[in-house]
């Protein structure tokens, strides 16, 4: 494919907060692209600074130095007024959906397009067609609060779409669905991304959501940004330590009394999910292995994602093993200090 | 138990004790309305953060609410007379009324202004609102049933104070209870007269709530 056209630039910005006897630097010299049409997750632990990366894409927040370009226009040198003409073509959804309450959900995916002066027959004609793409026709009378969670994100999705956006902000969108309602918003978003083809940016702590649906991550570390790549590339060979602490997330504290410090690390990216590999190499070896960690997905009968695994105190046996996971094309990384 | 004559005057009593409040509670909305609306666009966080403009309103709204109602109409009796002709009368009583309340109704604007959700309110920037539609379509609109209540709060509130402009001859039911119940020693006007003050408030609270009920739709 042709070198795709860049959506979203971040050109080394910086954003800190004064306090009465501090500072706070939410960001540092942070440099971004986007393409179009890219499904971009930035996934940071809380206070990482995302929330405030993800609201300088939109201006709500200003940088304090640095620029933001979409679509090559730097919203730092617009007018108020251009800047609000800049944000119909931005959506944004948001962890707490942030629908006005006292509306109908149809009144509620009407307001952009109140706020741009449509009319208001053909305002709630379009508004009816948002709710038939996210399967919510029923409830067009219905208010915000007689919806459960998931049906208020699918609302502000839909109200997101009204203005027919080129970028949609996801901050924290489904940090308050419980997993099966995730799942069902992450593939309206792709389906959204796929059909209209909006960009979409995706801020999370949950690794699980960048896993289903971005092309490309980002890690955002205490303000800096740590790494940058494919989804694939990130996390089956994280390089810093915030992107390391993320994929291998929760690990210190559980396992710290095992005995064994040898865990290996393997990926898997080609095996046909038919194949029990870790079961062959145990019946194979002889010999018992410890699964610290499994996060594998079947994705087209291939099996995809990580594995950690604590193999036995015997050096020939432990080497055998890797041996073995290596001949079955599997990435095998050992891990030095995974265990303390 | 009363005669004709005093029946009649209670019942025109209570129509003019109507006319003051709903008339100054009207005029102190035209006045606080937008006070408090500026009060919360001019604060620290607000839209428009305007620290000159917050200040000088946060320090006359404070000034005018230490000020006791009966000494503020004493007061600004040269200006009352100025605007309407004359410093007694119900008609009067009006321009002291709405300049006592309209500071109070500004605080009670902006506190239910601030209820609401500040997500709501980023929502709509993130999606170009203007800070009129802001204003216009989620402040005021999403605050309304809080708006309401504090609306009837601000009715009876001032239904009290027009009562008590019965002491300089403000005329209505006040009016009549400070000069039949405490010059003549007739009692028991003053007790119909208060009867009908707490029927008033009764009735106004009692359609406030309705409203207010009726509109909110932030439950199920």
């Amino acid at each position: 494919m042709a070198i795709q056209e860049i959506m979203i630039k971040v050109e080394d910005i910086s954003k800190s907060f004064e306090s009465k006897d501090a500072t706070v630097n939410a960001l540092n010299h942070v440099n971004l692209e986007i393409h179009k049409g890219e499904i971009y997750g930035v996934i940071g632990m809380s206070g990482a600074g995302k929330s405030t990366l993800v609201r300088c894409l939109n201006l709500l927040e200003k940088p304090t130095s640095g620029n933001v370009y979409i679509e090559g226009k730097n919203l730092m040198q617009l007018s108020e007024k251009e800047l609000r003409e800049v944000r119909t073509h931005i959506a944004m959804i948001f962890q707490h959906f942030n629908l006005l309450m006292q509306r109908t959900v149809l009144d509620n995916i009407c307001f952009p397009l109140e706020i741009v002066g449509m009319k208001k027959k053909e305002a709630r004609e379009k508004a009816k067609e948002l709710l038939k793409i996210v399967d919510l026709e029923e409830k067009a009378k219905a208010y915000p609060a007689q919806l459960s969670g998931g049906q208020k994100q699918r609302v502000a999705i839909a109200r997101a779409l009204a203005m027919d956006p080129k970028i949609l902000l996801c901050d924290e969108a489904t940090s308050a669905l419980d997993p099966t309602t995730t799942k069902s918003i992450l593939a309206l978003l792709k389906k959204i991304n796929r059909e209209f083809g909006i960009t979409i940016v995706i801020i999370t702590h949950e690794m699980t959501v960048v896993q289903e649906i971005c092309s490309h991550v980002a890690i955002i570390d205490h303000g800096d940004l740590a790494e940058t790549g494919t989804v694939e590339d990130v996390f089956s060979h994280p390089k810093t330590k915030a992107a390391k602490k993320l994929v291998f997330q929760g690990e210190d504290k559980e396992y710290s009394e095992l005995s064994s410090k040898r865990c290996v690390r393997i990926v898997f990216k080609e095996n046909p999910s038919a194949e029990p590999v870790i079961g062959n190499m145990i019946l194979e070896c002889k010999a018992p292995v410890n699964i610290l960690q499994a996060d594998t997905k079947d994705i087209g009968g291939i099996a995809h994602g990580q594995m950690i695994l604590q193999l036995p105190d015997d050096e020939i046996i432990a080497n055998r093993m890797i041996a073995y996971l290596q001949e079955r094309k599997l990435e095998v990384e050992v891990l030095e200090d995974y265990v303390q | 138990m009363f005669s004709n004559e005093i029946i009649s005057m209670l019942v025109e009593g209570t129509w003019v004790t109507l006319y003051m409040t709903l008339t100054s509670t009207f005029f102190a909305y035209i006045l606080g309305l937008p006070l408090g609306i500026t009060l919360v666009l001019t604060r620290k966080d607000g839209l428009r953060p305007n620290q000159f403009i917050y200040k000088i309103i946060d320090v006359v709204v404070n000034i005018v609410r230490s000020v006791p109602f009966l000494i503020l109409l004493i007061l600004i009796i040269p200006f009352t007379r100025a605007l309407v002709g004359k410093s007694y009368g119900p008609t009067a009583t009006i321009v002291p009324l709405t300049i006592a309340a309209a500071p109070f109704i500004a605080r009670l604007v902006e506190s239910s202004l601030l209820e609401v959700d500040q997500g709501v309110i980023e929502a709509a920037q993130s999606m170009g609102a203007s800070t009129w539609h802001i204003v216009w379509k989620v402040l005021l609109a999403e605050a309304r049933t809080s708006l309401i209540i504090n609306a009837t709060i601000a009715l009876a509130t001032i239904l009290g104070y027009s009562a008590m402009s019965g002491t300089v001859g403000g005329g209505g039911l006040g009016d009549i209870a400070i000069r039949y119940g405490y010059y003549r020693y007739e009692t028991d006007i003053m007790f119909a007269t208060v009867i009908l003050l707490i029927l008033l408030v009764q009735i106004m609270q009692y359609i406030g709530t309705k409203v207010a009920k009726k509109i909110d739709k932030r439950y199920r």
